[in-house]
């Protein structure tokens, strides 16, 4: 009985286990809802684990691997905010602005491959970290909160692309862009014959790296030291000689340039152009990604690798079950609010570890007299 | 100049009028001091609903559907927005995040029972609110084709809750407690005001309104809900509420001007004057506004001061 308890017991045991529990309780609220709507939750379940390929078809875990790769920039992109105190709720604003700088040089530069592509990659960070910075210079200098900042900064970058696509990169229609030249495309052809001809494409690499990067930077570096103390308490900070606001807006960028990657990966690597009036959903899902990964580089991948596969797995569910896609978006959401609340969650381990507790006490108490 | 303004205005109140609504909604949440970013998905689920009952109640209720499919829209905004203060009064959760939960529930669960519904995921009505003149009033001069020909009902809905609003927060009892528990909830606490519950009122109320307001922008002008009902006109609300200064009379000030805003940016197209101003100047507007009124009275904290944060008893 005492092994039982224990492990539920303890505060930082009960941290670890919180975002398994919130990922059983947003599975378990799913198949209530499919119950509800008169689904089998069993059969939807095992249809959109097959289509993420996790049975074995090599082609659909290209898909898992191809959703998963820009869901770890924008969650490495949300969690490195939030680790410096920052809510940076823009990732789909700067993914955006990223995306459009990345697609424009792909389209208007004609050039060799081993310069096209890094250059339409850095681009798309450079645009990121532009779009990250103006909040981080208006929270530092003004005390505007970031949350408000980075909210109107995505719809600016939603009418900023609707109006520049259609003048400079039009395609066959006003709404989306042209098609990049190949030379600046992610996809290269032995990594999509590895996966049975699946777009899945060098943005894996990119984000991996950029996991590698952040975990450095955070815990290797002085300057990380620096920004997480200013995440833990800005006035004691302050008051140990950091320079507060600075460290905000190299946070803010540096977070914009995470997203601004994960566009480059997602309109270089997959839709290979852009679409004017759509803000990517794939920002938002980084709340969730991060939140759940604790905010760690780790944990953002393994996250990310949840996610990915029921983005990728999400179809098929929907092609052979009948079960709506978006499903997959409400679990995401369940996830997200469970790890938010996650008071009720130490409630309920708390008073299951009390019960065992007062059941092993009486048992002694009875085993003495 | 007088054609335009005759034909900007009543539009730029059809517009108007939902903005207004969900940035009341948003106002009485932040007020009892929860940060409310949940006005989109609020304003969603409230479309949803709307459109679910005209479409399933198939004018069983005759000409009064249209009216308690607002009533159902704003049913269902105040639902939802229970799970937003559950998780951010009751259990301490970050508001921000619980926010963002309800608009990513919001968005997702609305297409899933379209689709689970009527097998697609945009719902068309066919039953709406109609523009009409008011009579009398519409003949009174100047202001009457300003503000009382081709309106919607649904306009004067929302500026009597405003009134109602600026009543209920400024004169009554109840207003002082729900902005005292915005402001300092340990003295109101300390002065025998149960916190909780008036922030628990504050956020259904706001559920309440911006449900409402996502009904009226279905039964009058969009009349088809679908993802795009996402439009982010939810935080469009939450940058008039800014601007405003969280004040009934200042958001309708704002909301009023993103209107006329939205309008000339729709109409642009077919104003030879501004044709050729870039869409990029008037669709970014109000966000650029907003920041730059958020810049200007960036000294002068004028948000209620304890919105964000827990109520926390012990903490002072």
């Amino acid at each position: 009985m005492a092994k039982l308890k224990s492990p539920i017991a303890k505060n930082s045991r009960q941290d670890k286990l919180i975002p398994f529990l919130s990922v059983i309780l947003g599975f378990a609220v799913g198949a209530l809802i499919m119950l509800v709507s008169g689904f089998n939750s069993f059969a939807a379940y095992t249809r959109l684990l097959e289509g993420a390929g996790l049975f074995g078809n090599v082609r659909r875990l290209g898909g898992t691997l191809l959703n998963m790769t820009p869901l770890i920039l924008t969650g490495l992109s949300v969690a490195f905010g939030m680790r410096t105190g920052l809510f940076n709720i823009g990732a789909s604003g700067q993914m955006l602005m990223g995306g459009f700088g990345a697609v424009a040089v792909g389209i208007l530069f004609e050039l060799p491959k081993v310069i096209h592509l890094p250059l339409a990659v850095v681009t798309a960070l450079i645009l990121g970290a532009l779009w990250g910075m103006v909040p981080g210079i208006l929270k530092s200098k003004f005390n505007v909160h970031e949350v408000v900042v980075t909210i109107m900064m995505n719809w600016i970058a939603v009418w900023t692309v609707y109006y520049f696509v259609p003048l400079y990169i039009r395609g066959a229609f006003d709404t989306e862009s042209a098609t990049i030249r190949s030379t600046a495309s992610l996809r290269t052809e032995w990594l999509s014959d590895l996966f049975n001809g699946s777009p899945v494409n060098l943005g894996l690499f990119i984000a991996i790296a950029a996991a590698i990067a952040v975990w450095w930077i955070l815990e290797k570096t002085t300057f990380g030291y620096e920004l997480k103390a200013v995440g833990l308490n800005k006035d004691a900070a302050k008051y140990a000689g950091i320079h507060v606001d600075r460290n905000i807006i190299f946070s803010m960028m540096i977070s914009g340039a995470l997203a601004g990657l994960a566009g480059a990966t997602f309109y270089l690597g997959f839709t290979n152009n852009i679409k004017i009036g759509e803000l990517p959903m794939l920002g938002f899902d980084g709340i969730a990604v991060a939140l759940l990964g604790m905010n760690t580089p780790l944990g953002v991948v393994l996250s990310a690798f949840l996610f990915g596969f029921m983005n990728a797995g999400k179809g098929f569910m929907q092609a052979a079950t009948g079960v709506p896609n978006e499903l997959v978006q409400v679990i995401m959401a369940v996830i997200i609010f469970f790890s938010a609340a996650t008071m009720l969650i130490r409630r309920w381990m708390n008073h299951l570890s009390k019960r065992k507790e007062k059941t092993q006490k009486n048992l002694e108490k009875g085993g003495a007299q | 100049m007088w054609d335009m303004m005759t034909s900007v205005i009543p539009l730029a109140l059809t517009y108007t009028a939902p903005l207004l609504i969900i940035a009341l909604g948003g106002l009485y949440s932040e007020r009892s001091g929860v940060v409310n970013i949940g006005l989109e998905g609020l304003m969603g689920i409230g479309a949803f609903a709307a459109a679910i009952f005209t479409v399933s109640s198939q004018g069983a209720f005759g000409g009064a559907t249209i009216w308690l499919a607002l009533v159902v829209a704003a049913l269902a905004g105040m639902l939802l927005s229970f799970f937003h203060a559950l998780a951010s009064v009751s259990l301490k959760a970050d508001q921000v995040i619980s926010g963002t939960a309800i608009n990513m529930f919001s968005a997702a669960i609305t297409i899933y029972m379209a689709r689970w519904l009527t097998g697609s995921a945009n719902i068309q009505i066919r039953r709406s609110f109609i523009r009409t003149n008011i009579p009398v009033l519409s003949d009174i001069p100047i202001i009457g084709p300003l503000l009382f020909t081709r309106v919607y009902l649904t306009t004067y809905v929302v500026f009597l809750f405003i009134l109602i609003s600026w009543f209920l927060l400024y004169k009554t009892k109840f207003g002082l407690r729900l902005r005292a528990c915005g402001e300092n909830p340990h003295s109101a606490d300390s002065m025998g005001v149960n916190v909780t519950m008036m922030r628990y009122i504050g956020v259904l109320i706001s559920g309440f309104l911006a449900g409402l307001g996502g009904g009226i922008v279905i039964m009058t002008y969009s009349k088809e809900f679908s993802q795009l009902t996402y439009n982010g006109l939810g935080f469009l609300a939450l940058a008039a509420l800014i601007f405003g200064k969280w004040k009934p009379i200042g958001i309708l000030g704002s909301s009023l001007f993103f209107g006329i805003a939205m309008t000339i940016s729709n109409i642009s197209v077919i104003v030879p004057s501004l044709r050729d101003v870039p869409n990029i100047f008037l669709n970014t507007f109000p966000y650029v506004a907003t920041l730059i009124a958020l810049v200007l009275f960036s000294n002068s904290s004028v948000g209620p001061k304890a919105a964000g944060e827990p109520y926390d008893v012990g903490k002072r």
